[in-house]
């Protein structure tokens, strides 16, 4: 596997942020793109037949959830940074939300260690919290989490309630000149919910969760962005709300992005009660549908694709949060919220593009570049002098996803059993493969 | 009709009732969502059967003699366990009653662990009552054996919906342009909900009234979503009331008011509280239902609850025949 030079030929080539599209060749030497280009040969290198392939930067997530320390039963850095090579990720940022979480510095550097050791194949970011224990009370020492590596704060998982503590935050996240990733949950209203609010949690006489519970949040933040002028990166939205906040907070040119899943971009509320085969019951309570912030209406659905193709979201984030078997055979409402998302993003992903709800330059915009603008590690480009991250994509493989078969503990996923038309067939970082499948062809 | 009246009902005192049960498709009883208006009067015309039983001085029948009723109540309740057992015990099956709270549970077993081992002592069916709501699904999803939901969280109670339904054309007969109203805590409440199912076959209408705090958002699209028709929503209990031939008030738990859902008891009484006065605007003939447990003096007053209009303890008996009938339809009709 490990070659110096790597030669890729007849890929299509996608990249968003040099805007071109070709068959044309890439060689990769010394873990850069060393140039691009028809009947590029080279002699002693290994060579990669990507005739029919796409050729993408490698996907970048900017929220996954690695468990690593603390819940190693859930999830470990070497086995998601695994599964995330497996579904095209070459960078992925984890969230602090671990035990202990990555309020501090020695926690941070001992998360780099493991990855630098365990998980070297991907390049893995922290994100540091905003408050000690993620308790929304006091900041951290966000100079010094800075300077051990996060690439920005988050408390994911809850938001700083407190508007003053999170206003600080800003203000040191703006000097800093890094973001502050929200998650956006008034808990007060949420509070004690399971999904989202609207007739099917009626149906199923389960506590909905609001759409208003986001969108207040998403209001404050962007109230609060503007006077401190913080860079703010809403994470995981979920509501036509918030979008339409988002939206008019760009126009206002306040630095705010955001992103949105796949699974809120292809499944609505309905997918709790309605599960893929589930003959022997008429209301599945599927707990794998379980998930903060929850399924939303069909109409937000709409507005998150709308997002996508205006441009007024910027990223798709897998939010990989995987939990185990225990954790999720269980009552609904008993159950843990998350899905895990690596392995199946580009296959559910395409199911849009297939559909003609978007097109496949603003897929792999928002899964390189948009990503890649916010993290402003230059990363997300082909150019010939970049760092060798690239993906290899069929869009028309047809799979089944079994969710037995992946490399993430986890196996929390509303999409095991669908079948799939679109599969990543390698994940090149640094110029070393970190992925192949089966159907990649090296000669 | 008065109370003393004789009962329509068409079994005899010597045989159990043996309609034509070949349509009847339910290996669990999980709500009325699935029941067909043929299922739902079948329910009934043996449980009429079982009323019939039940007026005897000896009431055991031996149609589910051998089999194994088992209860798992994951929550506390005194009335439909004894309900639900005291039924089995006519039918002439053994009963096992499991606490769950006393139980495993308590040390930690999960739902389906709990489940699994029932299941592996062979008992016939489950009756199921479980403070999450879908639990008894995940149990039937998860079990070859029977299970029958006695109320999960704030989703369902179908045997209560039964009765309810069962009650009311014991004394009105046909149902049709009849108007009933459940006023209360529809938030939270699993017998609202079932007997939103259950009523649709019976071309009645069905009143939800409930202060806009315990009204969920949500219930509107709902019913348009399933084009329940004959349901509205009110939050007047004067206008809701007008014309009632039923009015069932549901119970107000304490914790609604800790939690600010309403402001205070007496705001609560003022507006939803059934009493004499407020059922002088229903129809001078109304019946008043309770699902119980009562709280005398918050949903209800005591002269109505135990007044001539009241049919609360009918419901009591009628509970026990209608679950007769699912017994006997679960565990006893033909073998699965």
């Amino acid at each position: 596997m490990k070659n110096d030079s790597l030669l890729i030929k007849n890929a299509r080539i996608i990249g968003p942020a040099a805007g071109i599209e070709e068959t044309c060749d890439i060689l990769i030497t010394g873990g850069k793109i060393s140039k691009t280009g028809k009947n590029i040969s080279a002699a002693g290198v290994t060579v990669i037949n990507a005739s029919g392939l796409i050729a993408s930067p490698g996907f970048i997530d900017l929220h996954c959830h690695l468990r690593q320390p603390g819940y190693e039963n859930k999830e470990t850095i070497a086995t998601g940074a695994r599964a995330a090579a497996c579904g095209g990720y070459t960078t992925i940022c984890c969230m602090p939300n671990t035990n202990p979480p990555l309020d501090s510095a020695a926690v941070v550097s001992h998360v780099r260690d493991i990855a630098a050791r365990e998980a070297s194949f991907i390049t893995i970011l922290p994100v540091g919290c905003i408050t000690e224990g993620r308790a929304g009370k006091e900041l951290t020492n966000m100079a010094e989490l800075a300077a051990t590596g996060c690439i920005g704060f988050s408390d994911d998982g809850s938001t700083v309630s407190n508007n003053r503590i999170m206003s600080l935050a800003m203000d040191n996240a703006a000097v800093l000149d890094l973001p502050i990733i929200d998650h956006c949950e008034d808990v007060d209203l949420s509070q004690g919910g399971h999904m989202n609010e609207g007739w099917v949690a009626v149906r199923l006489g389960l506590k909905g969760i609001p759409a208003a519970a986001e969108d207040t949040i998403v209001a404050r933040d962007i109230a609060l962005c503007e006077r401190t002028g913080a860079k703010l990166h809403l994470t995981h939205i979920s509501t036509a709300g918030s979008v339409q906040l988002v939206r008019d907070a760009k126009c206002r040119g306040l630095k705010v992005t955001c992103d949105v899943t796949p699974h809120h971009l292809t499944l609505t509320h309905e997918r709790v009660m309605n599960s893929q085969d589930d003959p022997r019951s008429s209301l599945a309570y599927d707990t794998n549908a379980r998930v903060n912030p929850p399924l939303r209406s069909p109409a937000d659905v709409e507005a998150l694709i709308r997002g996508i193709t205006d441009g007024t979201i910027d990223v798709i984030a897998t939010d990989h949060a995987p939990h185990t078997i225990e954790e999720k055979l269980c009552e609904f409402e008993n159950a843990v919220s998350g899905i895990i998302g690596f392995e199946t993003a580009f296959g559910v992903l395409m199911s849009l593009v297939h559909t003609g709800k978007i097109s496949l330059n603003a897929l792999l915009t928002c899964l390189t570049t948009g990503p890649a603008s916010i993290l402003k590690n230059g990363a997300g480009t082909l150019n010939p002098g970049a760092r060798a991250d690239l993906t290899l994509l069929d869009t028309g493989y047809e799979w089944t996803v079994d969710a037995k078969e992946f490399f993430s503990k986890g196996r929390n996923t509303p999409f095991d059993g669908c079948k799939l038309k679109g599969m990543v067939v390698a994940t090149i970082s640094g110029g070393f493969l970190a992925f192949r499948h089966n159907s990649l062809r090296i000669d | 009709m008065s109370l003393s009246e004789p009962r329509p009902g068409t079994a005899t005192r010597e045989t159990l009732p043996n309609p034509s049960i070949d349509f009847w498709k339910h290996r669990h009883v999980l709500d009325l969502d699935d029941f067909s208006r043929e299922e739902t009067d079948l329910v009934f015309e043996i449980a009429e059967g079982m009323v019939e039983i039940l007026d005897r001085d000896v009431k055991k029948v031996p149609t589910l003699r051998g089999k194994t009723i088992a209860t798992m109540f994951f929550e506390p309740s005194t009335r439909t366990r004894a309900s639900f057992e005291l039924a089995a015990k006519y039918l002439g099956a053994d009963t096992i009653n499991l606490e769950a709270a006393r139980s495993s549970v308590a040390k930690g077993e999960s739902l389906i662990d709990s489940l699994r081992t029932l299941q592996a002592l062979e008992v016939n069916a489950i009756i199921m009552r479980h403070p999450c709501s879908g639990a008894p699904y995940i149990a039937a999803r998860n079990l070859d054996t029977s299970i029958i939901n006695a109320g999960d969280g704030c989703h369902a109670h179908p045997s209560q919906g039964l009765l309810d339904i069962f009650t009311m054309r014991q004394q009105l007969g046909n149902l049709k342009g009849r108007k009933a109203v459940i006023v209360g805590d529809i938030l939270h409440s699993r017998v609202a909900r079932s007997n939103i199912w259950g009523t649709r076959h019976y071309g009645m209408k069905l009143v939800l009234c409930a202060p806009p705090t315990l009204m969920p958002h949500g219930l509107p699209d709902m019913l348009e979503k399933y084009s329940l028709n004959h349901v509205t929503l009110e939050h007047d209990l004067n206008t809701a009331i007008k014309n009632a031939d039923i009015v069932m008030p549901l119970r107000l738990q304490k914790e609604r008011q800790q939690s600010g859902l309403i402001s205070s008891l007496r705001e609560y009484t003022q507006g939803y509280q059934v009493n004499a006065a407020r059922l002088a605007g229903a129809k001078p003939d109304v019946l008043v239902m309770h699902p119980g447990p009562m709280n005398e003096g918050a949903e209800i007053s005591p002269e109505v609850a135990y007044g001539t209009r009241s049919l609360i303890e009918q419901q009591v008996t009628n509970g026990l025949a209608v679950r007769m009938a699912l017994l006997y339809l679960i565990a006893g009709g033909k073998s699965r």
